[in-house]
């Protein structure tokens, strides 16, 4: 990570954020695909918006691109209001979801194709396209049909193109969304070091935790139109603001709390809390890590309902007898087989209290 | 969509409303009396009779025999398919005169059954049917055949799996499929069938009337208008029906289908019952496509000093006495209204399909079959509304040649408006996204990305549409000036009068006129993709 990125990403709401949204409101019919979303994005910075699907990422996107219209709020891009300003003079770049490569040419009238709508001349389009089809390391594919190209080849063809007429912003929609998972891991991490190099201001969206994590300074959850959280991915981890995002990070030992003290009373009895944590009922996050096996007596008693190999550690689904399923992660070597009692104790570090 | 509804209004609306309003509103005043009046009289409800079940007897007829055509053409590789065709798409570009000519020079008087056998088929109801079935063909084949090809065959695998015999599975699955492809064909079919005017005219003799022929007799024979008028109501009225059907039964077709690639579906037949099958196709379409067509050129050559061209160097001479020109003139005339009313066609085509992608709804479907009234409403009206409504400025076209391309391009917008429409909405709108995001004004993106993508379907429906203004002949035949007559309105001339001279020139110029249409069709042909199969 460059100095710069480190600086301008940790502020996130710096004074002179290259994009602004202000309050954008987008409606479908009854429904608000946006509802009042405000979010800044500071130059260099890459933010990933993270949701499941119908969340309303994408419209976000194209509301930015000015390819959808807003019945409220404000996007502002360098300072400028947008509003009135048509998509094809924003300056701003976009992958789609499936690429949309033009299919009638071949990869360089693709690259190609931003750079002769700006008007560069001939010679320095050349130069340019191989320049970015090395950089996206297809150097050569020039002349190739967009339909011969493989998944992960024609993704990078996408960003080449996108790439190529220098977007003050770029924005990525669900970018590795259709390649398979070995590939996603590998061009995940290219185009993190790739971003870093150019210092490209990045937009993505994305429904894949994995992938936001990978790629951003900022992770922005989205619900229904609107955020549900904004921080550094390991904030969000660590701290999910509420249920829904607990959950969609794929946290489920989540129950109902009263908090006294240092301990808070659950259906599967007392669990510490982390200190300074406020009296009162709320709901608590239990992480797998920090769901500890003892012996049967010595803690909740509960049956091993399932385990799941997930390369590092077994997930374990445990049954107690009263309450939800929690689940643990446990080292390889120590898993107990199903149907087996186990104890279970807590570790505060890894309880959240939730919002 | 402004230039295609104002297109519309004045050159068809305008005109077809003229002469109802001429024949009903003789005084000032509506008589809508007269529409009963006219539809009390015995020999009017012969013709109405007449029409409606020579319509339904050629759409049966014409599913009975094209439907295997459609199967084998879809399903079976084999040595010639492409030639094979664009052959039986041949008759289907023909204009009707050329059609009437054939079957007359096969069964007609001196034809070659009344030779062989003395059998002569022509004023009988048969001849019409024939026609009609070798006419439309190429409609059941294409619309049908275009999408059992895509049809996945693994659906039927599917249901195979889960218990259904072949018989079954077909039943259950491929024919609710192709249920309203099969209807659409027939719609278009009885639609054709029904307003059938160049084939009844010509072979139905004075026994078989059809109501467009009666129009036409009422009108320029009888100068009946009332009674002309109430029949182009009740036509209008029958032909906006039969749309309505059209377009719900479209409708229905855009439901999700699972198509595939119609290479991945053909194989070559297997087993007798599929040769046999191919081998009655195949003769189907030699004995009622090929023979009329060689009949046709065959006595053209056919003089009365043996075979040679006399009728064709006959046709360079005025002296003929059917014209005040050469008759070989006929053909540059033909060649240049049919350039010009294609550019119109396509302009005003173009325009009306792009509109009718970008916007929905029902005012826009509404629209879509307006555009196809053309096709059904009686071209002679046209005609003859062009007559008597544009005869007077600002727009004082019956002195001009103009008037013809105008009337001819009214009947090939509809063909282009069907060929561009499902290649313009198959263009994905993001693609046009992509370019804007990358800096392209709308305008630009429409050049950049809907242009290259539609450019062929363009020329297709150019071919289309030069085509169908080539073999016009219901409305040309009222327009066009005596001293420069189009190929279809000289060869009804000519077979019009007596003398084996008259008729062997009439054969002489449908050869030519056959000629131009199947090279039009052929360089169609080449430019046509499997995927984008006619859909009307």
């Amino acid at each position: 990570m460059t100095a710069t990125r480190a600086k301008s990403g940790a502020a996130g709401a710096a004074a002179e954020a290259l994009l602004r949204l202000e309050d954008v409101t987008v409606r479908f019919g009854a429904g608000a695909a946006l509802d009042g979303v405000g979010l800044d994005v500071a130059e260099h910075e890459i933010v990933c918006v993270l949701g499941p699907s119908g969340s309303g990422k994408s419209t976000l996107l194209r509301v930015v691109a000015g390819l959808q219209g807003m019945d409220s709020g404000r996007v502002v891009l360098g300072g400028r209001d947008q509003s009135g300003v048509p998509a094809h003079k924003r300056g701003v770049g976009l992958m789609f979801q499936d690429h949309q490569l033009f299919p009638q040419r071949d990869v360089a009238g693709n690259v190609a194709f931003g750079l002769r709508m700006h008007g560069v001349p001939r010679a320095e389009q050349a130069q340019r396209v191989a320049e970015l089809l090395d950089l996206v390391g297809l150097p050569g594919a020039q002349k190739r049909a967009v339909s011969a190209l493989s998944g992960g080849e024609q993704q990078r063809v996408a960003l080449a193109r996108a790439l190529a007429p220098r977007p003050r912003l770029l924005m990525l929609d669900e970018p590795l969304g259709q390649l398979d998972r070995s590939l996603r891991e590998r061009l995940v991490v290219e185009l993190r070091e790739l971003f870093d190099e150019l210092g490209t201001t990045v937009l993505a969206v994305t429904h894949d935790q994995g992938e936001a994590f990978a790629l951003a300074d900022r992770v922005v959850v989205m619900r229904d139109g609107r955020i549900a959280q904004s921080g550094t991915p390991l904030e969000v981890w660590r701290n999910p603001a509420d249920e829904f995002v607990a959950r969609f990070l794929g946290f489920d030992n989540v129950v109902d709390a009263t908090v006294t003290g240092e301990a808070a009373d659950t259906v599967w009895g007392k669990v510490p809390v982390p200190e300074g944590t406020r009296e009162g009922t709320c709901r608590l996050l239990v992480r797998p890590a920090g769901v500890r096996l003892v012996g049967a007596r010595d803690g909740l008693a509960c049956v091993v309902a399932a385990r799941t190999f997930r390369g590092t550690h077994v997930a374990l689904q445990l049954e107690p007898l009263g309450g939800p399923r929690l689940e643990a992660a446990c080292a390889l070597r120590h898993a107990p087989a199903v149907g087996e009692t186990v104890g279970v104790a807590f570790d505060s570090g890894d309880v959240v209290v939730l919002g | 969509m402004a230039l295609p509804v104002a297109f519309f209004g004045v050159f068809f609306a305008y005109p077809v409303a003229a002469i109802v309003a001429r024949g009903l509103k003789p005084d000032g005043s509506w008589r809508f009396g007269r529409i009963t009046e006219v539809l009390g009289q015995s020999d009017i409800q012969q013709v109405l009779w007449f029409t409606t079940w020579q319509a339904l007897a050629s759409t049966a007829l014409t599913l009975l025999v094209a439907l295997p055509g459609a199967y084998v053409f879809a399903r079976f590789e084999f040595r010639g398919k492409q030639v094979l065709r664009a052959v039986v798409t041949v008759p289907f570009v023909l204009p009707t005169v050329v059609v009437g000519t054939a079957f007359l020079a096969l069964i007609g008087r001196g034809g070659l059954f009344d030779e062989l056998w003395g059998m002569r088929l022509d004023t009988t109801v048969w001849a019409i049917l024939l026609a009609h079935v070798f006419f439309n063909y190429a409609v059941v084949v294409r619309t049908v055949g275009g999408l059992w090809a895509q049809l996945d065959p693994r659906q039927e695998e599917a249901a195979r799996m889960l218990g259904a015999s072949r018989a079954r599975a077909w039943r259950t699955v491929t024919l609710p499929a192709l249920a309203p492809a099969v209807a659409a064909a027939a719609l278009m079919v009885f639609l054709f069938t029904f307003t059938s005017f160049g084939v009844v005219q010509i072979l139905g003799g004075p026994a078989y009337s059809t109501l467009e022929v009666e129009i036409y007799r009422q009108t320029a024979q009888l100068l009946d208008l009332p009674t002309a008028a109430v029949l182009t109501l009740v036509q209008f009225a029958a032909v906006g029906a039969v749309l309505a059907v059209h377009a719900w039964t479209v409708r229905r077709r855009e439901s999700a289908l699972k198509l595939v690639d119609a290479s991945a579906t053909v194989r070559r037949p297997r087993g007798a019952g599929q040769w046999s099958l191919l081998g009655f196709v195949l003769l189907t379409v030699a004995l009622l496509i090929l023979l009329p067509l060689g009949v046709l050129v065959q006595r053209s050559f056919d003089g009365p000093d043996g075979f040679g061209f006399l009728y064709y160097e006959t046709l360079r001479s005025a002296d003929g006495g059917a014209f005040l020109v050469p008759a070989i003139d006929a053909i540059g005339n033909s060649l240049r209204y049919a350039v010009v009313a294609t550019a119109i066609a396509v302009v005003i085509g173009g325009l009306a399909a792009a509109a009718l992608t970008r916007r929905a709804g029902r005012l826009v479907r509404g629209f879509d079959a307006l555009l196809m009234l053309p096709l059904g409403v009686s071209a002679v009206t046209v005609g003859f509304g062009f007559l008597i409504t544009l005869d007077e400025p600002p727009l004082d076209l019956r002195a001009s040649w103009f008037l013809v391309p105008l009337a001819q391009a009214l009947v090939g917008v509809p063909f282009v408006v069907r060929t561009m429409l499902p290649v313009l909405r198959a263009v994905d709108g993001r693609l046009r996204e992509a370019a804007a995001v990358l800096g392209a004004s709308p305008l630009r993106a429409w050049r950049e990305v809907d242009f290259p993508l539609v450019r062929r379907a363009l020329l297709i429906a150019a071919g289309f549409a030069f085509a169908v203004s080539l073999g016009e002949f219901g409305a040309t035949v009222f327009i066009a000036r005596p001293d420069n007559p189009t190929l279809p309105v000289a060869v009804a001339r000519l077979l019009g009068r007596a003398g084996d001279l008259n008729y062997g020139q009439a054969m002489a110029l449908s050869t030519i006129l056959m000629l131009v249409c199947a090279v039009s069709l052929l360089l169609l042909e080449r430019l046509r993709t499997e995927r984008t199969t006619g859909e009307f």
